[in-house]
């Protein structure tokens, strides 16, 4: 085919949304290559993989079927992509940056010879493909040397969903082989580990605390300002690693996603995993010491400062403005 | 159970980042250095597994002299011993290229399990882990909060998104990249210290390992981010600031 595959993968609450904006990164490569688009998925032709297509559809979808694919192993979508992509030859192959992907496509790629180019969030002329470094703090370009099929995957969020309806396509079924005894791991059922009792996507406003904030011994300052501004209490990553905060109040790609009328972060520098649970808050405070922090990037209002100053001032502000 | 555990140097994470002149990568004179945290998290699995079942405790790391600071800093938490694979060019590299180097390095020791943290914090690519299962032919799992060893090989905790979990068994050997959070990391005690220098630390030349340098992914160039929105910057006295970020929020965000 020597076009572009775009891969969906089957997500658990049913959500196209991360499939249509892998779709829509592929349609600004086609634009720019002049490539044809065609689409695969692992899973029933007539269930709804293929249905939730948005704007104009691919020219040919894929069907990849086996009975050892139901339940998501490495080694099962190692083997099976890897048949698909030897019989269509796509000079380029998409995937959602999802947590599965990560698992299973890095090896894939270097069954042939390749390497992901992962968390792709521009595709520009080249094409050249943008993705961050340094946890948010760098851009950086990369290019694809030689033949062989390139393997991109797309941030979450990166691209636009089209919003217009889509049409139907012709859907081939594709049967891997694969042997039982090719499976090594045994995975379990997807569990979680306590009912969630706080859910921060209705939260009107949120102050979230990141790594500025040093020790656990300096935490209720925080607590003193969520609660001067009727706000629940969040954290990134590392805070949560810490137990600092319980897990279940943890921001990011790992945790909840929220979007708040006002997030108000403090200390956090922003890497990526944490802008994705929060940037579509209406307004966005950063407190940062450092003035190149990435969360500036996503910010409304910015405060460059020792956050152990400006957190007892910004409550007796707060407390203040409320009389 | 023979562990070994690959590690990466990285830029200390408060250490400012500058674009150097040919805007291919930062500036490195004057840097500040640290160990990978995810790195360090499959460091203390591996250390907490010997605990538990002994063997040893064996850290691998690529890249200029300077890795050694880093390395010497995993012998005094506790490994016994290191392999440095003596690099320049690391950079130069692509994933693939890394993890072929790696890989090489390790197969002679025919460990029982391979250990390295889920991603770098520098270049975030988080496929070396899984790339080096494939070179070694070996299975892997990856996002891996707690390790357990079981009769027929391990039984593994991974994350999977928004809260969710799931195990994972499967046999030895074994790949696993690590998550941060599982374990509570430890600080090298001052005899742990004092006992890293005298442990084995054998440097190994790049060239030597025979291994494909081509990159097939190169990196074009590096710049700032660009701003998604205008942030109004406040400034002023602390009290300052606050006095004019509420008011902000009270009268222009309406959000208070």
């Amino acid at each position: 085919m020597s076009g572009i595959l775009v891969v969906e993968e089957a997500r658990r609450d049913g959500s196209a949304r991360i499939f249509q904006e892998t779709l829509a990164a592929g349609r600004k490569l086609a634009s720019l290559t002049g490539l044809p688009l065609e689409a695969a998925a692992v899973g029933e032709p007539n269930k709804n993989i293929f249905l939730q297509i948005s704007g104009p559809p691919p020219a040919a979808g894929h069907a990849i079927r086996h009975p050892l694919l139901e339940t998501y192993t490495a080694d099962g979508y190692v083997l099976a992509f890897e048949q698909l992509i030897r019989k269509l030859e796509p000079a380029y192959v998409l995937f959602p940056h999802s947590y599965q992907v990560r698992d299973f496509v890095p090896q894939l790629a270097a069954k042939f010879g390749q390497v992901l180019i992962g968390d792709v969030t521009a595709i520009a002329d080249g094409p050249l493909f943008e993705r961050q470094l340094f946890q948010g703090r760098m851009n950086a370009t990369y290019r694809h040397e030689g033949n062989g099929p390139c393997f991109i995957s797309i941030q979450n969020g990166a691209f636009r969903a089209d919003a217009a309806s889509g049409g139907t396509m012709q859907i081939a079924e594709f049967i891997p082989e694969i042997e039982p005894a090719q499976i090594r791991t045994k995975p379990g059922e997807p569990f979680r580990e306590s009912a969630q009792t706080i859910d921060l996507g209705s939260a009107q406003r949120i102050v979230s605390v990141g790594r500025g904030i040093k020790e656990e011994a300096n935490m209720p300052m925080i607590a003193a300002l969520a609660l001067a501004l009727n706000a629940e209490l969040a954290a990134s990553r590392p805070i949560c690693d810490n137990g600092w905060m319980p897990m279940e109040r943890q921001v990011g790609s790992s945790g909840q996603t929220v979007a708040p009328k006002l997030y108000l972060a403090v200390g956090i520098s922003g890497a990526i995993q944490h802008l994705v649970g929060m940037k579509g808050s209406q307004c966005i405070v950063a407190i940062n010491k450092d003035p190149d922090a990435p969360i500036f990037e996503v910010a409304d209002y910015g405060i460059v400062g020792d956050l152990f100053e400006v957190v007892p001032a910004l409550t007796e502000a707060v407390r203040a403005a409320k009389g | 159970m023979k562990i070994v555990v690959a590690i990466k140097q990285v830029p200390d994470r408060d250490a400012p980042v500058r674009i150097a002149a040919n805007a291919k990568w930062i500036e490195e004179r004057e840097l500040q250095w640290a160990m990978n945290e995810p790195d360090a998290y499959a460091l203390e699995e591996a250390l907490q597994l010997k605990e538990k079942h002994g063997g040893e405790v064996i850290v691998l790391s690529a890249g200029p002299e300077r890795v050694g600071s880093t390395i010497r800093e995993a012998l005094a938490k506790g490994a016994d011993r290191a392999i440095h694979i003596v690099c320049d060019d690391l950079g130069a590299r692509d994933a693939l290229g890394v993890a072929r180097l790696l890989a090489e390095a390790i197969k002679p020791e025919n460990p029982d399990l391979v250990l390295t943290g889920l991603q770098s914090e520098d270049l975030g690519l988080g496929q070396t882990g899984v790339i080096l299962a494939e070179l070694l032919g070996l299975p892997h799992a990856t996002l891996i909060l707690h390790v357990e060893k079981t009769d027929a090989g391990l039984k593994v905790k991974r994350e999977l998104e928004e809260g969710w979990y799931q195990s994972i068994e499967m046999p030895l050997p074994a790949v696993l990249t690590m998550q941060s959070g599982g374990n509570k990391l430890r600080y090298a005690t001052l005899m742990g210290i004092k006992r890293a220098k005298t442990k084995e630390l054998r440097a190994v030349n790049a060239a030597e390992l025979g291994v494909e340098t081509a990159p097939v992914v190169t990196l074009e160039q590096i710049a700032a981010p660009k701003k998604q929105k205008s942030t109004q910057m406040l400034g002023g006295s602390a009290t300052e600031a606050a006095a004019a970020l509420v008011e902000k929020l009270k009268t222009e965000a309406r959000v208070l």
